[in-house]
């Protein structure tokens, strides 16, 4: 039998440890970004309001729990008691929490809704998964091009020092205007991928032979990186996706600069051998 | 056939637990579990040796000791074994060990299934293993198998497939074993709602098993009719669907994450009582909700797909569904703590690991409630923060369930009492490292980092590096509870008949260890 004290030694350890990895570990993200879009800020409103839900409805029950996990120990000399059921008390805890699902439940419809609507959009870009790269189609503006991860080889293999963006980096990033509504038409080319962003909060998966819809419309002009979020084989883990969101003039030159129509046969040959 | 009166004879002798033919020809309840449960714990160590290969490639940026096609088959198998070769097994053990017991029958109903039920595993597993070193190396395209990506495997894609039909035909036969012994052979005088909860946590389990292994044999079955008959059921070129494979699998793949947790609620509701001297609370809502779970079950699994492009309704549906199973899983949770309430507990090593399934499994479930927020699983799919939930679900949620009914039940089955100080340790070893494993991965998660990586961005390096230190300290530490039980079949203090001063229940009116069939006359329930 563990005496109090012994109990109060584990919990003051299991304590310290999670400070520990708290302490030692500022400099590291630990939380989803609130991101650059409006729904984003949402989906980070959601996700914080579902989280310290959890978290008190977490501390009351276990405190309850511990509680009675010092009060009511035999070694106390306590005398069970004998009941074992009261409708009233489990009417309670059934509707109390049907009660705060429902209060969770109507935000979450309301954004769910907003993402769905991919209406009104200013511009197209469709949004090819290949193994293992990402092809990006301005579908009227003429422009297209693929996107590589370019983090040298050597980084991986640990031949040199990882950079700042290390496996987060690109050959051609995918640039957008601020303040428009950009719709993607997302699909694959072999097997299933997803596109994603954290700061755009956009998923959406990447399939061949279907076409998902998926909108932003960035409030801050900025990069912002994200990867491939389906296992689509070995370099699942090195096809990253990275946003530059620059002013309507600069992404009018950038448009500009890269007509292509020429873009032929060559080059894709050229980059999906 | 012999005599009768020989066969009699023969019954009541129990062969040598050295002889080979013991273990193949068995047909009794007890040598079956012990089979499980063996064979579980020889899985539980191949499979963890798979996670160390994971967490050993993730310990720092960059890529160090495997390729990532190899990294990619070790998650795939990782997941395979423990799902199918060590939680599903480890139940049926304990299925096969207590359900006869718990409602004072001899044996199971249907022996000879019985035996033919394990001893398919072994096979099923050597072939699973063997494709890890056939041309193009073992599958890795995740243990849900999803097409085309699936259709790219080499020459190990018809080994895999069979060996989980296999895997499958062994579940239910099990699972029809299960049904037969718990409706036909109970003592008289145990209605339904005598029956202890995990005779009812397993009856539940077993209809499900039969509902959606057969589901998952025709989604695998149609896998390989596209890789090798040209069909096109999940090839968009030739008029099919590779998102309809996604909703075969996961009509299956919800009810499966059910069916290896139930039985852990049945454990929970077995310790729980016995160690706070106090009849569980509300028994009747125990087995109402663990039913409105299973029926729930049938109806969520697109929440496991949300980012595939479902039409609105359809996210809605599938949103609100989820939701609701947090209903009848709270009100186990409550019930658990008010069985606790004003009872006079103790704290041995199967209380120890009951109550730390209850706070980390209830972690797991809030990190569910959040997943099932379909707007904010756009952000959470498929990242770590999934792994940390299900890893939350099953590592201290489904295995500290059967490791607590290992400790709780094994003076029962070999006579002996294990060694508490030891157990203890065990128990708290196992949770400081689950924890130190599986918390950080909450972390990287959120912050954005893919599930099924090899290789990841500079900023999750720390928890990654924290999570393969838990990982190798929890892999160790089940080396003690190895020890453990070793050293308790063995010999050590004798156990009594109850074990447990105030256990319940009839598998502890028998004498421990109990004897070879475990209830020749049926015992009167009143």
């Amino acid at each position: 039998m563990m005496s109090g004290n012994n109990w109060l030694k584990w919990l003051s350890a299991v304590s310290g440890m999670f400070a520990a990895m708290g302490a030692a570990n500022a400099g590291q993200p630990i939380n989803m970004p609130v991101g650059v879009t409006d729904i984003s800020a949402n989906v980070y409103d959601m996700h914080m309001i579902a989280f310290w839900l959890c978290v008190w409805i977490a501390v009351l029950v276990f405190a309850v729990m511990f509680y009675s996990m010092f009060a009511h120990r035999k070694s106390k000399g306590y005398t069970p008691a004998t009941f074992h059921e009261s409708t009233t008390v489990e009417a309670i805890w059934t509707t109390i929490p049907f009660i705060i699902l429902i209060a969770l439940a109507i935000p979450a419809t309301k954004t769910l809704v907003e993402m769905e609507d991919t209406s009104d959009y200013d511009l197209t870009v469709k949004i090819t998964g290949y193994q293992w790269l990402w092809h990006y189609e301005y579908i009227d503006e003429g422009v297209d091009f693929y996107s590589v991860l370019n983090t040298p080889r050597s980084q991986i293999n640990g031949e040199e020092a990882k950079t700042e963006n290390y496996l987060l980096e690109v050959d051609k990033e995918l640039v957008l205007p601020v303040g428009k509504k950009v719709r993607f038409l997302i699909t694959a080319n072999d097997v299933n991928h997803a596109w994603w962003v954290p700061d755009l909060a956009v998923k959406k998966d990447a399939i061949p032979g279907f076409i998902n819809e998926a909108w932003t419309k960035v409030n801050t002009p900025g990069t912002y990186r994200g990867q491939c979020a389906e296992l689509c084989g070995r370099d699942h883990g090195f096809m990253p996706i990275v946003v530059r969101v620059v002013e309507q003039a600069e992404f009018d030159q950038f448009l500009a600069d890269n007509t292509t129509l020429e873009k032929d046969g060559a080059e894709y040959a050229a980059v999906t051998q | 056939m012999s005599t009768v009166a020989t066969d009699d004879h023969h019954d009541d002798h129990q062969e040598s637990p050295y002889s080979i033919k013991r273990w193949l020809f068995t047909t009794n309840h007890k040598d079956i579990g012990t089979l499980y449960l063996w064979f579980s714990f020889i899985m539980f160590l191949i499979g963890g040796v798979m996670a160390l290969v994971i967490r050993t490639e993730l310990f720092e940026p960059g890529l160090q000791f495997v390729d990532p096609q190899f990294f990619n088959s070790m998650t795939t198998m990782h997941a395979i074994m423990m799902i199918f070769g060590v939680v599903m097994p480890a139940f049926t053990g304990l299925a096969n060990w207590l359900i006869p017991m718990m409602v004072g029958a001899t044996d199971m109903a249907l022996p000879r299934m019985n035996n033919w039920s394990f001893w398919i595993l072994p096979f099923a597993f050597a072939m699973m293993l063997s494709t890890l070193f056939m041309d193009g190396g073992g599958p890795a395209g995740g243990w849900t198998l999803y097409p085309p990506l699936v259709l790219q495997t080499g020459d190990a894609l018809p080994f895999v497939i069979l060996s989980m039909h296999f895997m499958g035909l062994s579940s239910i036969m099990g699972a029809i074993n299960v049904i037969a012994t718990i409706l036909n052979m109970r003592a008289p005088g145990m209605t339904l709602m005598k029956m202890p909860l995990f005779v009812w946590t397993w009856l539940i389990t077993a209809y499900l098993l039969i509902a959606v292994m057969p589901v998952l044999a025709g989604g695998i079955t149609m896998l390989l009719t596209d890789k090798f008959f040209e069909t096109s059921f999940f090839n968009a070129a030739g008029g099919g669907d590779p998102v309809m494979f996604q909703h075969i699998f996961w009509f299956f793949g919800h009810p499966e994450v059910y069916i290896l947790i139930l039985p852990s609620f049945g454990v929970v509701s077995s310790i729980i009582p016995t160690f706070a001297r106090k009849p569980l609370f509300g028994y009747a809502s125990m087995v109402y909700a663990t039913g409105s779970i299973a029926f729930l079950s049938f109806i969520v699994w697109a929440h496991h797909m949300f980012t595939v492009g479902m039409p609105l309704a359809g996210e809605l549906f599938f949103m609100f569904a989820t939701m609701l199973i947090a209903v009848p899983t709270g009100v186990k949770v409550f019930n658990w703590v008010a069985t606790m309430w004003r009872g006079a507990m103790t704290f041995e090593t199967p209380m120890l690991f009951a109550l730390g399934f209850i706070i980390m499994f209830s972690i797991g479930g809030f990190s569910g409630l959040m997943l099932a927020l379909a707007p904010v699983d756009f952000q959470y799919h498929d990242t770590y923060f999934v792994v940390a939930h299900f890893h939350y679900v099953l590592v201290p949620g489904s295995i500290f369930a059967i490791i607590a009914a290992v400790y709780y039940w094994l003076p029962k089955w070999c006579g002996n009492m294990y060694n508490e100080g030891l157990g203890k340790a065990h128990f708290w070893l196992s949770t400081i490292f689950v924890n130190l494993t599986f918390f950080p991965m909450h972390f990287v998660g959120l912050a954005g980092m893919p599930r099924r990586i090899p290789d990841y961005a500079l900023q999750f390096s720390d928890y990654n590096a924290m999570a393969t230190y838990g990982a190798f300290g929890f892999g160790l530490s089940q080396l003690l509870f190895l020890y453990l039980v070793i050293k308790a079949i063995r010999g050590g203090e004798k156990a009594t008949s109850q074990v447990w001063e105030n256990a319940e229940g009839l598998e502890w009116t028998l004498p421990s260890p109990p004897p070879y069939h475990s209830f020749t006359t049926p015992p009167v329930i009143k």
